[in-house]
């Protein structure tokens, strides 16, 4: 299943945000952020900790089990007390459940995390990014390996010279797209595909802001 | 008409390139002399374009430069900065103030930089520059549009010869190649027995090589390019050898030893010339081709 992932925000940029807030309550999401280790319910309390630290009122907090599902505005009606008596509200999930939570309340909402990508736990506490949604998906000609995601530079005709032992310029602990996707396609007999130039890539596929209406 | 470089590699003539570093400022007389005292000697000076991602006077307006003062550019652009328009403006740009050679490249990564934050582009690889190259060659820009004038390159690319694994590679180099790379200037090579395998192998292809020459300056710099620089390999002998200079001498050491690759490269008819990178001590380049017998 894939997942947003997050990154709790530095807390100096925490603090500037919630500089003038001195009444706050706090969101937490019981999917992807408590996967993720940033916005479960130990998060959340960790964070009331640090509010309090900082001198700031929490009028409350809770977790909501899935923060950007249509759902939401019910966990928001059964805290709606001590939401009211809040100034703003510091919320622990991805930007998706921000935008969710802020289209529903008249409230000052303060993300606490950063959301990085969409991605899947491939080993444990181990999270990639697969797809980046570009709209023009090359899988088929890659051996079923990303290198618009994968690849730092999204190149699409083979690796550059910074590649080095199979690992890349900016990580010497991260793979090589390209040479994965070249062992891939030679163990699959396919390497042709790789000696094929591929055009420029179509920067547009991907409509932004991304918004689609399904037809019939 | 052809560039004079491209006379040069036309001619099959050794052919000798070195580098200009645009400086980070506006003083341009350090850069000024290099290219005085080089421009008569080589066939051609590469211009860095922010090489290594750090922000600098712009590879254009050192190319015109070197044009201005009588020498022959290869304006080098990479695909780090500029999206595909840019990349085109820049080469009508070029063409036009009669900058004839270019060299494409995809470039670093930002992050290995100094503005770290910035966005890294990368519209277009390497392999797609030099096909755009030629299609404004045929008076169309990217889209299929007509240009009112069209412009004329010598373009060329790069190939790491020990990079590994090679494989993956080659496969772009050959990329290059069809994609209408005339020249192809290589990452450093040190180990010219794995070198004679690479050119062996490029033999086959319509395409001049020219070997990268970089200067050693020190054991400590040979170690570090060795840790840190991808697809570069100093041997241990090199390595000792320049560990054996005596105090003072690692730089004439470094010359010696440059001197040598070249003359084997001439003497064994190994490639068709040596793109000399005597990073940050261009005013070096003349003694080093007189070590390799270029003068």
């Amino acid at each position: 299943m894939i997942r947003s992932i997050t990154r709790r925000k530095p807390d100096e940029e925490l603090d500037r945000l919630l500089e003038h807030q001195n009444r706050v309550f706090i969101f937490g999401c019981g999917t992807c952020t408590t996967l993720t280790n940033t916005g479960g319910a130990e998060q959340v309390q960790a964070m009331q900790e640090y509010l309090a630290s900082k001198g700031k009122l929490v009028t409350g907090s809770t977790v909501l089990p899935v923060a950007c599902d249509n759902l939401t505005h019910e966990g928001l009606r059964a805290f709606s007390g001590q939401i009211n008596q809040a100034s703003a509200l510091v919320i622990m999930s991805c930007a998706f459940g921000v935008q969710n939570i802020a289209s529903q309340l008249q409230k000052m909402v303060i993300p606490a995390l950063d959301t990085l990508f969409i991605g899947k736990e491939t080993g444990v506490g181990q999270f990639n990014e697969v797809c980046t949604q570009c709209g023009t998906c090359v899988l088929g000609e890659t051996g079923g390996i990303c290198p618009v995601t994968a690849c730092h530079k999204g190149l699409i005709n083979g690796p550059c010279g910074g590649t080095n032992n199979g690992k890349c310029e900016i990580d010497k602990n991260k793979d090589c797209a390209w040479t994965l996707i070249y062992n891939r396609l030679a163990e699959i007999g396919q390497l042709d595909l790789m000696k094929r130039f591929q055009p420029p890539r179509n920067h547009q596929g991907e409509p932004s802001p991304g918004k689609i209406l399904l037809e019939g | 008409m052809a560039s004079k470089f491209k006379q040069a590699l036309d001619q099959g003539k050794f052919v000798v390139t070195s580098e200009v570093a645009p400086p980070k400022g506006v003083n341009l007389e350090k850069m000024a002399h290099h290219i005085e005292l080089l421009k008569d000697k080589v066939d051609a000076m590469n211009v860095t374009d922010h090489q290594s991602s750090v922000m600098r006077f712009p590879s254009l307006g050192a190319a015109l430069m070197v044009k201005e003062m009588g020498g022959e550019p290869i304006l080098q652009m990479t695909c780090r900065d500029r999206n595909r328009l840019a990349l085109q403006a820049d080469l009508l740009f070029a063409h036009q103030r009669g900058i004839n050679n270019v060299l494409c490249l995809t470039g670093d990564s930002v992050v290995l930089g100094d503005h770290k934050t910035a966005k890294g582009v990368f519209d277009l690889d390497s392999s797609q520059l030099v096909a755009a190259v030629r299609k404004l060659e045929k008076g169309k820009d990217m889209a299929g549009n007509d240009l009112d004038g069209a412009v004329s390159f010598c373009a060329g690319a790069i190939v790491t010869p020990e990079a590994n694994p090679i494989q993956p590679q080659l496969i772009k180099f050959e990329k290059k190649i069809e994609a209408g790379a005339e020249f192809i200037q290589t990452q450093a090579v040190y180990d010219l027995e794995n070198f004679k395998n690479f050119m062996e192998y490029a033999r086959q292809f319509p395409v001049k090589v020219l070997a990268g020459i970089i200067l050693l300056t020190s054991a400590p710099m040979a170690r570090f390019m060795n840790k840190n620089v991808a697809g570069v390999t100093v041997p241990q002998e090199f390595i000792d050898e320049m560990a054996s200079a005596p105090k003072g001498g690692a730089i004439q050491k470094g010359i010696q030893i440059a001197g040598r690759q070249i003359k084997q490269i001439v003497d064994e008819n190994i490639c068709d010339g040596v793109h000399i990178m005597a990073i940050g001590k261009e005013e070096l380049v003349p003694d080093i081709m007189a070590a390799g017998g270029l003068l």
